[in-house]
């Protein structure tokens, strides 16, 4: 397992990449599966299976709420859709038609929301998926999937195909550092991997923010601060365990999301901690606004969603901790 | 039956009547529901149903091979009720629970609560999309069932009917037939007054679709357009049926405010009396 920067792996591939590879494999073991397209395939992989299994892949156009219930339709009859395209598109155009025709209906199908987040870069905010988890958190039976690099975004992808009932999955455009070593990610929807062991504090993150916790979590223990730091790659069902334990043992938890603070991950655990065990807390993401076009990186930098930031998140909560013993 | 006979005819009659008793008990009962817009239905869903179009299995809800039959303008869940009740899919007293607590007869269809309830509907405009999603699954599955979607005039509003009006050509969906219940009122008022649909036959021929015009309340023309839409190949059909919302009960034709609205229990009793009339 990664260590930080200084250590780790660099990234294999964007992970968006990673997704139509996962996507085409899943169809090649599972003969039910079907992708749906809203025209945006070769940004988002779902090609790959078009090429590969044309009469299983449909197109529908720049129509998300058509999209959304031919899917529904699908999965009534017995298939497994993939429902395909920006995340911020299918969860803002199609939220209506997700809620009923597949969360109310509980229905065997899968919504993925690619181009999660702000590092779809340059694109701009009309396209940065920024309230997917907080939307979708809005739906009852939907099982809620943040991988967090290559290994987990195939893990992912499998459990996702595997799990009868509504799941959102959330990809991106970005390349992300590998945290796990090919095949050895462990993934169970529901329990949040511990990627690294510490007791002073926990840093939780989801998506891109997991290998930003593992570069903080290095920093800090050139300073004598070891954290602990879980990936919390299933948004829901949330792992109620791990985060109070995270809570009792290290008594300091920052949370990490590559969204915005309100709805997201990180107030989803600040819930979970008040009922098991309240300890201080500090939040890093996208707090109340939106962001404009930019480089990824400068746009990460600008909005305060760096390993720097975790790491200056982390000695305040340190400091909230020591002030209260 | 290609063409219903007489003592056919008369039998479908008695169960529009049929259907129309019911609709009246379970909205009177439950102090709520859409009365007038399950009636302006209720010749549709006998034809369909009970005029051998459809072909089902109510002892056996979810058989591949079954014609599908989805309720797009969810709020005529009454009616729907009412006919798969009647067709067996549950028993009958099942009714009197419409919208109850921890009861499944939802005041708007959940697909499966109720067997025979194949789509979720009443936020409108999402029913014909779901039709299209089966037939692309029936063709995946190399079955040769027919979906049926019965469509309000108002939900033809909403953007997301069109989208799948296109898509349905696009794809050549032969075997999906969407009836449009045209009523001409929606929930506030005429549809010309409130926000205009015309002219129909042409903007849904526009999209690539046949188009036929039926008088939504005669079962014999509207079995007999329904067994014509079986033939036409290449493209998705629709049966326009001109309809009056609240047909059965003269009162209720005449106020187009019944929309969400039953019926007090001196009304319901007119309105029985009327229907048995009818």
């Amino acid at each position: 397992m990664r260590l930080g920067k200084e250590t780790g792996p660099q990234a294999s591939k964007p992970l968006r990449d990673a997704f139509g590879d996962a996507l085409l494999e899943t169809c090649r073991t599972d003969s039910r599966i079907v992708v749906l397209d809203g025209d945006l395939g070769n940004s988002t992989k779902a090609e790959y299976v078009r090429e590969a299994f044309p009469e299983r892949f449909f197109n529908l156009g720049i129509a998300e709420s058509n999209l959304v219930c031919v899917g529904a339709g699908l999965a009534a009859c017995g298939f497994i859709p993939f429902i395909v395209s920006f995340s911020s598109f299918l969860l803002c155009n199609a939220y209506d038609q997700i809620r009923l025709a597949i969360s109310l209906s509980n229905l065997n199908a899968k919504v993925v929301g690619s181009h999660g987040g702000i590092t779809l870069g340059k694109d701009g905010p009309t396209q940065m998926g920024i309230e997917d988890l907080a939307l979708v958190g809005g739906l009852p039976t939907f099982v809620i999937l943040v991988p967090s690099d290559s290994a987990s975004m195939h893990k992912a992808v499998q459990a996702a195909a595997e799990h009868v009932g509504p799941v959102f999955l959330r990809s991106s455009r970005m390349a992300i550092p590998d945290i796990y070593p090919k095949d050895e990610c462990p993934f169970e929807i529901g329990k949040a991997n511990v990627v690294r062991q510490g007791s002073d504090l926990t840093i939780i993150g989801c998506g891109i923010m997991v290998s930003m916790a593992l570069d903080a979590a290095a920093v800090l223990a050139q300073g004598g601060i070891e954290a602990r730091v879980l990936d919390m790659h299933t948004i829901r069902p949330m792992d109620r365990a791990a985060i109070a334990a995270a809570a009792r043992e290290t008594g300091a938890i920052v949370t990490a999301e590559e969204h915005l603070l309100q709805g997201g991950m990180g107030s989803n655990i600040a819930r979970l901690v008040g009922e098991e065990h309240p300890v201080p807390m500090r939040f890093v993401g996208l707090d109340d606004t939106y962001v404009e076009s930019g480089d990824p990186e400068a746009l990460l930098s600008k909005y305060g969603m760096t390993s720097q930031d975790i790491a200056m998140a982390a000695r305040e909560v340190l400091a909230a901790k020591e002030a209260q013993s | 039956m290609a063409r219903p006979s007489l003592s056919d005819l008369n039998a479908l009659e008695e169960t529009a009547r049929g259907l129309r008793l019911d609709i009246l008990d379970m909205t009177t009962r439950a102090a709520s529901g859409h009365p007038s817009s399950s009636f302006s239905a209720t010749e549709i869903v006998t034809a369909l149903f009970f005029g051998g179009i459809l072909r089902y299995r109510s002892n056996e809800p979810h058989w591949p091979e079954r014609d599908r039959f989805i309720m797009s303008k969810g709020h005529a869940a009454p009616l729907l009720y009412a006919a798969l009740a009647r067709a067996g899919y549950f028993a009958r007293d099942e009714l009197w629970r419409l919208r109850e607590i921890d009861s499944p007869v939802q005041g708007h269809p959940i697909q499966d609560m109720m067997q025979g309830v194949e789509a979720t509907t009443g936020s409108l405009g999402q029913g014909l999309s779901v039709g299209l999603g089966h037939v692309l699954g029936g063709r995946l599955n190399n079955l040769r069932y027919r979906v049926y979607v019965l469509l309000g005039d108002g939900e033809c509003q909403a953007g997301q009917i069109w989208e799948a009006a296109m898509a349905a050509a696009h794809f050549k969906a032969d075997n999906l037939v969407a009836i449009l219940d045209y009523n001409k009122y929606q929930e506030t008022g005429p549809i010309s007054r409130e926000m205009a649909l015309e002219p129909m036959v042409e903007k849904w021929q526009s999209f690539g679709w046949h188009v036929e015009e039926v008088d939504g309340h005669s079962i014999v023309a509207l079995v007999e357009r329904l067994r014509a839409a079986q033939e036409v190949r290449g493209q998705p059909s629709i049966l326009i049926a001109h309809t009056i919302k609240g047909k059965g009960v003269s009162f209720v034709e005449a106020d187009y405010t019944f929309h969400g609205r039953a019926l007090t229990a001196e009304q319901a009793r007119k309105a029985r009396e009327e229907i048995l009339c009818g």
